[in-house]
This record gives structure tokens, C-alpha cells and sequence, in this order.
């Protein structure tokens, strides 16, 4: 009776607790995306190319201030070389309060922050925003889908109505995604907005997926770490867990001669 | 130190009998390790060294994560990014952390519960089971103040509005609420005394718990059965227990590791699933979120909390009577920490003389509606403030006092209990067969 009450307990309370903020948005599409999953990677050349589009469209307004130019080299991520990571810092001018003036970034120099008033930093959106909540609100699905950041932020990209309206001054560009329909920031993405270093061709989508794949890292620099720390540990544990239950089973068989018959 | 005979340590060489007339610590470990311990306890019976070990784990983790982390409301989300990229590790040891929390909290409710059907609390038990309760709540502190420590925004709402629940207490909640906090509202002060109490806290915890454990090494182990140790005889005694080492510490870690798979399963694939997104947004005074939610393991209490609105006719009555000193909010407030004040005082509310749930049909009905009460008020409590929801919730936070203030007591006189077996052994032989009896047999081999 108590087991048959535990895991029916234990199984309605994480869907209870999974649905807790089931409510908020809507309409995000479950792109598929390389890290996801337990074995999941992220894909440099996609990380590059969101680099890319974050450099020339995002960063007009927005910044990535917890991000330092050094973990663009670093492995996890777009893997940029040495040099071409020191070149990408120097294309930004860094306010260094020592000298009292501009100089060219440096590796250890982070992102600037944001430069549009309203414009939030993009470091941490990816995990800011939660897409997923299936099946039925618990969003156990995130254990395969991840928790959907990513998706939100390339449906989002995606989901530009050409419906505008103005209030108290302020143009709002609609937008089913967002989550009071109406979003400050204008459309940025139509396609062929960059072209591509690696010679990928810039359809919307293939943008928007881009640039969100590259704001999950800034998120999660270290997720490939983790997911690897995470196969470890489940494997020796597992392992450990199998050597204990022998090791019980052993030990208790001389009690228990109906159940080791 | 027990009151069921076994054998204790007899120091053997000269320095151990040094070391004996001293100190003798040999002779305490010795005697806890082997405690005679019911050989029919379940698998329920395995959270305690669940709980012991995410405590030693949320403090091992917790004191290097607080080498990294700055109290200011500053610098305190950035640290923890510091701590998320440029720390070794760092990233793994905070999820441990976080996910930590919500492992404690799972051990303890299954634990609570446990005790609550096997009737763990009856007498001769009840200061285990209030020094039990007292460390809930400790854990109830910790677990909020370490949640604010992140300075996110559902960190620093989630303060304000915990915090303003002391507020509510007439003529001197204001007071009360501008102390807890240091200032008008939420800021520096505030973060930086839930630092030093986030740490202190836990240590209290580790003393709670060596208490609760030897008070119940002091009465013995509970058991499915609720039918105690004979301790008449040695040889009684041993029909009935096992020591506690080897037997329980192997079955124990077995179920330790089976835990610790899950568990890392979702500190390395999905650590944001039982957190909020909103907490990945710094704190942000000017800007309210849409829904203010505690963590999960909150949440049927929060329930509680927002179930008694002003338009629930005992609510309205006690507000009249009360000329308005007892409002709704107040009430609430009341409700919250009286569901666990009667879930404390159930030793005295419960007049049944049958300890375990396992004879008691009645019983289990009651119970099993409990268990779905306190999902149903989880669920409640993290769903937006809408009047469903509080109808829903009143409905379950009404279950939640008639069944330690009504049923509880009622049944106990009104109940006809199943028969119950004579001894320990009798069950334990019934299940594993007569063979096992003393234990006389030898390894299957």
C-alpha cells in the first residue's frame, strides 16, 4: 500500500511541480538543436556563425556582459583560434577606468553591456526563457529537449507579425511569442542578412537557430562539461549501485531463504 | 545507550583501554554502529542516511561555493556567473547545490510521511519526532535564504513576499518585517545577514539531526509492524533486530546509490528543470514578475497561505470578530504555520493505540487522501493567483486540519484495528520464511 502510494505521490508531484509555470507563453516550436539530450554537443561551426549574427545584428543594441572575449578560444565552445580571438577582441573599444580611456578589448575584457536603453544583456537569455513544459506541464521533456531557451529565442526571432502599435510613444511590434504579444524590439531577421564565413546559406531560419544555439553557450559555457560530468558520475554510480545491491543481497541471504531459493 | 540488550565494545589492547578510561569514543561509535535494528524495516525506511548524506553534501558544496560568492546586491549574480564559468568546477558544484535542495526536501517529505503511516511518532517517540520537525523547519530557513542568494529576480520577490508575511502580524509586523530585513525592504542588509544565517543554519541542522538520532537509538527503530523490540533477553532481542552494521548500512548505501543515479541524471542533464527561468534575470526592484512563485517544495504550504482570501466566510467571520485585527492576510498567515504546528503536535492528536497504519483500515483512507492532499496543494500553490485555484486550495488546506484535528482523533476511538502480529519475527519469518528464524542458516551457496 505505502509503495503503491509513494510513486503515485511521487509521480503526480513532479507533474504538479513541473506545471508550476506552465502557463506563461506559447507558440514556441521545438527546433531540433545539436546539444540537446544527454549526450548533446554543441556545434562549433553553428556557434561561429551565431557569433556572427550576434556580432553584426544583436550587438547593435544588446550586450553579453558576464561573456569575456577569452571563452571564444575556449574548448566548449566556438573554439575560435588563439589569434583570431585576440583579432575579434580588438574590433571592440573597452573603457579602461586605469587609463582613463578607450583602448582596444583585450581577452581578458568581457562583451559590452548593452548600449540601447530597455535592450536587455543577452548573456543568460537562453536560460531565462523556458519553452518546454511537456509532456502534459511536467517539462520532464527537458531531459531530451533541454529546457527550451534556445527555441524560444529562434521562434521568437521567427514570429514577427507585420502589426505594429504605438503607446505612450513607443512603437510595439507584434509578436505571439513574447510574452505580452507585443515586443519593443523591431523585427531583425529576414534572411540574407549576413553572409556566412563558412559559406552556409543565411536563410531566416537557419539565423535565428544560429544565433539562439550561440546565446545557449553564452548561457552555458560549460554544458558540454557538464553533460560529460553527468555520463560519468550516472556510470560509476550505476556501477557502485549494482556492486551494493550483490553485496546486500549476499549479505542478507542467510535471512531471507524464501526470497533466495 | 540503547534499552535493547547487545553486545558493546570491550577494548582489547592496551591503548584502546587507554584511550577507553579517557575518552570513550570507540565505545560510542561502536555502540551506534551496532544498534539492534528491526530486521522488517522497508525501503521507506531508508531516507534518514538519504538525509544525512544531502546534508553533509549541501554543506561540503555549500562552503567552497561560499569561497566564490560576494553577499552584495552588487556583485552577488555576478559572482555566481563567476562561479558558473571561471571556477573550476564551479559550474557542477552549484547544481549539486541547487539540486541539493530539492533532494533534501524529497528524502524529507518521503520521511515525514513514512513516519506519519508507520505511526512513528506515538509514544515512546515523540521527541524524535518534534526535534524532527524543528529541523524541517530549519531546513524551511536555510532552503529560503539560500534561494535569495543568487540575487535573480524570483530571489528578491520571492524575499518580499516571504518577508511580508511577517507583516501581516498586527500592531508589530511592520516592526518585525523592517527587522528580519534590515530596512524598509529588501536590499544589502537583507542579503547579507541570509548569508551569514544560510551558513550558520545548516550546522544547527547537523546537531538537530545528531539529536533526533540518538533519541531514537534511545527508544529503538519504529518498524512496519509498529510492534516493538522484545527486550527481555538478549536472545529475544536478537530474534527480532539485526545490528544496524552491516545489514542497514549496506541496504542503506544500496538505496543511497539508486538515488544518487536519478540524481545526477538531472544535475548533468536537466539542473534548470526544478528552478525558475526568472532567476536567471538579476534582481530588478522597479519590476514585479508576472507570477511570484517559491520553489516546488514550498508550495503546499504557499497553497495554504493564499487559500483563506477575504471572501471565505470563516475568514469574514474571524476578521468580524476579531474587529478586523485577524484579516485575511493574517489569517493566512495563521493557517500557514498551523498546518505544521498540528502536523508537530500529531503524537497528542492521534488516540489510536495501534502504532502502525498497516492494521488500520480506516486509517490508510485517510491517509491516502493526505498523500493526494499534499499534491494537490503543490499543484495548487504553483499556479497563478486566480480564484479556481484558491477554491481549490481551501478544499485541500481544509483536508489538510480536519485530518490531524478530526479524523486523527476520531478514528483512533471509532477505528476497529486488524489483528496485529505478536512479534517482530512473526512478521519478518512470515515473509521470508521460517528458515530465517535466527538467522542460524548459512550463505545460499
Amino acid at each position: 500500500m505505502f509503495k503503491k502510494l509513494t510513486i503515485t505521490a511521487l509521480t503526480a508531484l513532479t507533474l504538479g511541480a513541473g506545471g508550476a509555470w506552465a502557463a506563461e507563453g506559447g507558440h514556441v516550436k521545438d527546433y531540433k538543436f545539436s546539444f540537446e539530450g544527454p549526450f548533446g554537443k554543441y556545434d562549433q561551426a553553428q556557434l561561429q556563425r551565431g557569433l556572427q549574427i550576434y556580432t553584426q545584428i544583436c550587438s547593435v543594441c544588446h550586450g553579453l556582459k558576464y561573456v569575456p572575449f577569452r571563452s571564444l578560444s575556449e574548448p566548449g565552445g566556438p573554439t575560435l583560434s588563439d589569434d583570431a580571438m585576440r583579432a575579434y577582441a580588438a574590433t571592440y573599444s573597452i573603457y579602461d577606468p586605469e587609463i582613463e580611456d578607450y583602448r582596444d578589448g583585450k581577452p581578458t575584457d568581457h562583451f559590452p553591456g548593452a548600449t540601447y536603453p530597455g535592450a536587455p544583456d543577452l548573456s543568460l537569455m537562453a536560460k531565462a526563457r523556458a519553452g518546454f513544459h511537456g509532456p502534459l506541464g511536467t517539462g520532464l521533456s527537458q531531459f531530451f529537449n533541454g529546457m527550451g531557451g534556445p527555441e524560444y529565442i529562434t521562434s521568437y526571432l521567427l514570429a514577427f507579425s507585420d502589426e505594429t502599435k504605438e503607446e505612450a510613444g513607443t512603437l510595439y511590434y507584434e509578436n505571439p511569442v513574447f510574452s505580452t504579444g507585443w515586443s519593443a524590439m523591431p523585427p531583425q531577421l529576414f534572411g540574407e542578412d549576413v553572409e556566412y564565413a563558412d559559406g552556409t546559406e543565411a536563410t531566416m531560419e537557419q539565423e535565428a537557430k544560429d544565433v539562439a544555439a550561440f546565446l545557449m553557450w553564452t548561457a552555458e559555457p560549460k554544458l558540454m562539461m557538464r553533460k560529460e560530468a553527468g555520463v560519468i558520475s550516472v556510470l560509476f554510480l550505476g556501477v557502485l549501485t549494482v556492486l551494493l545491491y550483490l553485496t546486500n543481497k549476499r549479505l542478507w541471504a542467510p535471512y531471507k531463504p524464501k526470497k533466495n531459493v | 545507550m540503547s534499552g535493547i540488550p547487545h553486545d558493546h565494545y570491550e577494548p582489547g589492547s592496551a591503548p584502546e583501554k587507554w584511550l577507553e578510561r579517557r575518552l570513550p569514543v570507540i565505545s560510542l561509535i561502536y555502540d551506534t554502529l551496532m544498534i539492534p535494528t528491526p530486521k522488517n524495516l522497508n525501503w521507506m525506511w531508508i531516507w534518514g542516511v538519504v538525509l544525512f548524506f544531502t546534508l553533509v553534501l549541501q554543506i561540503v558544496t555549500g562552503i567552497v561555493l561560499a569561497m566564490h560568492y560576494v553577499p552584495n546586491t552588487e556583485m552577488a549574480f555576478a559572482s555566481l556567473e563567476h562561479i558558473m564559468r571561471n571556477v573550476n568546477g564551479g559550474h557542477f558544484l552549484r547544481y549539486l547545490h541547487s539540486n541539493g535542495a530539492s533532494l533534501f526536501f524529497v528524502a524529507v517529505y518521503l520521511h515525514i510521511f513514512r513516519g506519519l503511516y508507520y505511526g512513528s511518532y506515538k509514544s515512546p517517540r515523540e521527541v524524535t519526532w518534534i526535534i524532527g520537525i524543528l529541523i524541517y523547519l530549519a531546513m524551511m530557513a536555510t532552503a529560503f535564504m539560500g534561494y535569495v542568494l543568487p540575487w535573480g529576480q524570483m530571489s528578491f520577490w520571492g524575499a518580499t513576499v516571504i518577508t511580508g508575511l511577517f507583516g501581516a502580524i498586527p500592531w508589530i509586523g511592520h516592526d518585525i518585517q523592517q527587522w528580519l530585513l534590515g530596512g524598509p525592504a529588501v536590499g544589502n542588509a537583507t542579503l547579507n545577514r541570509f548569508f551569514s544565517l544560510h551558513y550558520l543554519i545548516p550546522f544547527v541542522i547537523l546537531g538537530l539531526s545528531i539529536v533526533h538520532v540518538w533519541a531514537f537509538h534511545t527508544t529503538g527503530n519504529n518498524n512496519p509492524t509498529g510492534v516493538e523490540v522484545r527486550r527481555g533477553s538478549r536472545e529475544e532481542a536478537d530474534k527480532d533486530t539485526l545490528p544496524f552494521w552491516p545489514y542497514f548500512v549496506m541496504k542503506d548505501l544500496f538505496a543511497l546509490g539508486v538515488v544518487l543515479v536519478v540524481f545526477f541524471a538531472i544535475v548533468g542533464f536537466m539542473p534548470n528543470y526544478l528552478g525558475h527561468p526568472d532567476n536567471y534575470l538579476e534582481a530588478n526592484p522597479l519590476q514585479t514578475p508576472t507570477h511570484i512563485v517559491p520553489e516546488w517544495y514550498f508550495l503546499p504550504f504557499y497553497a495554504i497561505l493564499r487559500a483563506f482570501t477575504a471572501d471565505v466566510w470563516v475568514v469574514m467571520i474571524v476578521d468580524w470578530l476579531t474587529f478586523g485585527v485577524v484579516n485575511a492576510k493574517f489569517f493566512g498567515v495563521i493557517a500557514m504555520f498551523g498546518s505544521i504546528i498540528v502536523m508537530a503536535l500529531v503524537p497528542w492528536l492521534d488516540t489510536s493505540n495501534v502504532r502502525s497504519g498497516r492494521y488500520r483500515p480506516q486509517f490508510k483512507l485517510a491517509f491516502a487522501l493526505f498523500v493526494v492532499d499534499f499534491v494537490l496543494l503543490t499543484w495548487a500553490g504553483g499556479m497563478p493567483a486566480e480564484a479556481v485555484y484558491a477554491n481549490i486550495s481551501l478544499v485541500g488546506a481544509a483536508y489538510w486540519f480536519a485530518y490531524f484535528l478530526v479524523i486523527l482523533p476520531v478514528l483512533g476511538v471509532i477505528e476497529k484495528p486488524l489483528p496485529q502480529p505478536e512479534t517482530i519475527e512473526e512478521d519478518f519469518n512470515a515473509h521470508y520464511g521460517e528458515g530465517a528464524a535466527a538467522g542460524k542458516a548459512t550463505p545460499a551457496e
